[in-house]
């Protein structure tokens, strides 16, 4: 059996490998892989507390969370989509005006 | 139906089509609209009158809008006509026709033709519902109205810079004035509850105590107003200058209406005003004061306009002290017949001003009895009617006047005798200004002289309608001690006004003043006619022994020059130096400098976080979840 | 089994690395790919197989495989300079990620870990009905409300996705 710390850790850093992406990185694309990435790092803390716990409300949690994941990444790439049709870039840092 | 919102509807008509399309229609448009709506106004205030006179109580109300209404307190866009206003309405209107045709005559080829006429629709428009209104309110508006059409009229020849200081000054005294009325009707409101003449004038007795102070104070507030309005002391100053206006402005409004108004509110509130014996007192005190002082300077001045408006300041003093001694039949008698003979002089100056080119300084008039002769005839029929000469009407309302002041309870001998003073004196400076004008040498210009011509028909006419009411006029309140007819005054306005006890004094004795009052004004006549029979020569040799008298009366009395030293200069400063420099410039400057430098500052510093780089908002964002994370752990 | 887990682990680490340190963002794609499949591996260690079964057809397949297109669509030349505008903010947020680490790590620290009542489905359990078979049946009776209304927000997405990226400024 796997100790939990241990995945619990594996989760923390993952998480913590995202949260830095989101605010070091300048690909608004890559902005946006670093938020699933720390999604995912909480799914795997989902799927650890309900095996230990013998629970299956972790697990469907997990399948939500991803379905929003799903409809978050289309959305935003959407966006995203418009943005550079616009400003023909992907640096964040250029997309300081919120209305154009 | 009375249909009394006709009375006004028709100058309100009137004002709206020359307003509006006076200009494009053109002169013949707006010389036809202009008088007709006057017309048409005076027939229907006519039949009101004679509709007053069989009502029940002699009053007729009408109620055309709910104004106000809050809790008990209501007030209504109410008309009502009874015997005061019934009065006035015939002269307003009437007066007021004739002036219109008489205009048209007189501003004919003048430039904003139209814009007169409409200003002087609307003048009359506000004048009655000054007078219809039956409530503070009411008459308020059109108190105000008619100030507004006054300064318009005043400055109608606004490029000229005499014109616009004229108009501005007569608006501002009059704001004093106001201060006064809205005052007054506040403090009646918290009294009464009410604003209507009617429950004031029924309640006054029992709410108020006699003589208190609340109903003097009141009471002299009110006056106040009159005195901005018509022009007494402290506030007449405005007057001889609105005289920059065109002649027949100064003849309806600055002479036979307008200026009235102060008198009518007294007489509409006479029950209110006796219960005051206080302001009584001030008020016959300064009407007399203000009939002697305006006497005393309208006999040295040359402006013919002038004259006649010093004239008018006088002769409301007369009508104040009638208010002031409870004669308010009295006073608004000789309302009534100043409005015909004023008016009719005012009109007859203007047809002489017309003639020599607009020329009003009678050092170069004279000799003109024979080439206007209808004007001659009509000015001099209006100067024996304002001299008091027997059997013309201003005899018989002055003598009234001077009767009461002489033996009402609140008269006194002293009184009578001011008012005798200026009996003589109104009599000398007229017959000066008529021998100035008409008699002796000519003092014109050859080439004005020889253009000299008498006024065409809408003028004539008018001034010989105006002559036949001037000289009969009278006979509508011929006192009682001649026993000749009744006095219809007297019958007219029985129960009206509020009744003070009847006065002392014998048969006799009202025959011995009148006598007297009238020789004074015949021996003034015989000086005037010696001294100025033959233009000014004779009384230059009397003038350098009195220089001083001269000069005093020649600059009124300096009081222009004082209102300026002890109230406009210092304002001046106190506005430059206090108000502005000190506190404008110090304190509200720099609180509004100072609003602007802290969120300018509170800007700058919070800016930078509203820089719009996303991530710098992530990074803001993680660190607000690490301190919510290290509270909560 | 502890081993395939630590090499599954330090994989996904280092793909979650690559994500944040390689320059090409295909590369950080690719990389991040790599991490799903880890994570899916990790998931079957757990018994979940249905989770990493979607796990890698959902993320490692599906949204991926939408970033990668997304990424080759707009192809920008200027989007890895590292524009160092605000050094200050990048040690500031290297620190709050060490910290926000730290309290995550410490908060999963088994000794202080406080954990509820025990489920009901027990490792046996989920073995002898299949872990399909009962989130299916969860799904449907307890969840169905749940089920639905993620039906409707994926509907929402996808014509908000059209409308969004729909062309109109020509």
């Amino acid at each position: 059996m796997i100790p939990i710390e241990h995945i619990l850790l594996l989760s923390a850093v993952l998480f913590t490998l995202g949260v830095l992406g989101v605010m070091l990185r300048r690909n608004v694309i890559i902005i946006f892989m670093s938020i699933e990435l720390m999604l995912n790092a909480v799914n795997l803390s989902f799927v650890t507390f309900a095996r230990s716990m013998d629970s299956m409300t972790g697990v469907i949690f997990i399948f939500f969370i991803i379905v929003v994941a799903a409809a978050e990444a289309v959305v935003g790439l959407s966006i995203i989509l418009s943005i550079f049709r616009t400003r023909k870039t992907l640096n964040i840092d250029e997309f300081n005006i919120l209305k154009w | 139906m009375s249909q009394i919102w006709l009375v006004p509807a028709f100058p309100l008509l009137g004002f709206l089509l020359n307003g509006f399309f006076g200009k494009r229609f053109g002169t013949r448009f707006v010389s036809f609209v202009g008088p007709l709506a006057i017309a048409l106004s005076f027939a229907q205030s006519l039949v009101l009158f004679f509709q007053m006179l069989e009502a029940e109580g002699n009053i007729l109300k009408e109620h055309l809008y709910t104004w106000i209404a809050s809790g008990n307190f209501e007030v209504g866009i109410n008309f009502q006509v009874d015997q005061l206003s019934a009065l006035y309405l015939l002269v307003i209107t009437g007066v007021g026709f004739l002036i219109h045709v008489y205009s048209v005559g007189y501003m004919d080829g003048e430039s904003g033709y139209y814009r007169f006429f409409a200003y002087l629709n609307l003048f009359v428009f506000f004048m009655l519902i000054l007078v219809l209104g039956d409530s503070f309110l009411l008459m308020f508006v059109g108190w105000e109205g008619v100030g507004l059409c006054s300064y318009l009229l005043i400055g109608y020849y606004f490029e000229k810079e005499s014109a616009a200081e004229a108009a501005k000054k007569a608006f501002l005294f009059n704001r004093i004035g106001d201060f006064g009325v809205l005052s007054a009707v506040l403090l009646i409101f918290l009294s009464f509850g009410s604003i209507e003449f009617a429950t004031v004038n029924a309640e006054a007795a029992t709410r108020l105590e006699f003589g208190g102070t609340l109903v003097t104070a009141i009471t002299l507030l009110l006056f106040l107003g009159a005195t901005g309005k018509s022009a007494q002391i402290p506030l007449f100053v405005w007057l001889p200058d609105a005289m920059e206006g065109p002649t027949p402005v100064s003849a309806l409004i600055h002479a036979a209406t307008m200026v009235t108004a102060g008198l009518y509110m007294v007489a509409r509130l006479s029950h209110l005003f006796v219960l005051a014996p206080f302001t009584m007192n001030v008020i016959a005190v300064i009407g007399a004061a203000t009939a002697l002082l305006a006497a005393t300077i309208a006999i040295t001045q040359t402006d013919i306009k002038r004259v006649l408006a010093y004239s008018t300041v006088s002769q409301l003093g007369y009508m104040f002290l009638a208010m002031g001694v409870g004669a308010f039949g009295a006073g608004v008698f000789h309302v009534m017949t100043h409005a015909f003979f004023k008016a009719l002089l005012f009109l007859g100056s203007g047809s002489v001003i017309l003639a020599i080119h607009h020329e009003q300084d009678m050092r170069k008039m004279g000799a003109l009895k024979n080439k206007l002769p209808i004007t001659y005839i009509t000015m001099l029929l209006g100067t024996f009617a304002i001299s008091g000469i027997p059997f013309f009407s201003g005899f018989f309302s002055k003598d009234e006047i001077l009767w009461k002041a002489f033996s009402s309870p609140l008269g006194s001998p002293w009184l009578w005798g001011v008012g005798f003073l200026t009996a003589g004196l109104t009599a000398f400076y007229m017959f000066r200004m008529i021998y100035l004008t008409f008699h002796g040498n000519s003092r014109l210009d050859a080439h004005t002289a020889e253009h000299v011509h008498e006024s065409p028909f809408t003028i004539t006419v008018p001034l010989m309608i105006l002559a036949v009411l001037a000289v009969t006029g009278g006979f509508f309140g011929v006192p009682h001690v001649f026993n000749l007819i009744p006095n219809g005054m007297e019958n007219y306005f029985h129960g009206f006004f509020a009744e003070i006890p009847s006065g002392h004094g014998a048969v006799s004795t009202e025959w011995t003043l009148m006598a007297f009052s009238v020789g004074f004004a015949l021996l003034a006549w015989f000086v005037a006619s010696r001294l100025y029979h033959s233009g000014f020569e004779l009384a230059a040799g009397f003038r350098r022994k009195w220089e001083w008298a001269y000069q005093l009366s020649l600059n009124k009395w300096y009081i222009d020059e004082l209102y300026n030293t002890i109230i406009i200069q210092p304002g001046r400063l106190i506005s430059t130096y206090l108000l502005w420099r000190l506190f404008d410039q110090n304190v509200i400057d720099r609180a509004v400098n100072t609003t602007g430098t802290v969120a300018r500052t509170i800007g700058n510093t919070i800016r930078p976080f509203q820089n719009g780089l996303i991530q710098n908002y992530a990074l803001v964002f993680t660190l607000g979840t690490f301190l919510i994370l290290w509270y909560v752990m | 089994m502890l081993i395939i887990f630590y090499i599954f682990a330090a994989l996904s680490v280092l793909g979650g690395l690559g994500v944040l340190l390689l320059r090409n963002p295909i590369h950080c794609a690719l990389s991040l790919v790599g991490t799903f499949f880890c994570l899916g591996a990790i998931y079957v260690m757990l018994n979940a197989e249905f989770v990493a079964v979607i796990q890698v057809l959902v993320y490692a397949g599906a949204i991926m495989v939408l970033f990668l297109f997304v990424l080759m669509l707009l192809s920008s030349k200027d989007s890895e300079k590292y524009a160092n505008k605000w050094p200050i903010g990048k040690i500031l947020a290297g620190l709050l990620s060490l910290g926000i680490f730290v309290q995550i790590a410490s908060l999963f620290n088994a000794s202080e870990l406080q954990l509820g009542p025990k489920g009901e489905y027990p490792l046996e359990v989920v073995e002898e009905v299949g872990s399909i078979a009962l989130i299916g049946r969860l799904l449907f009776t307890d969840y169905i409300l749940a089920f639905e209304i993620i039906a409707i927000l994926l509907l929402v997405a996808v014509i908000g996705a059209v409308v969004i990226a729909k062309r109109r400024f020509q």
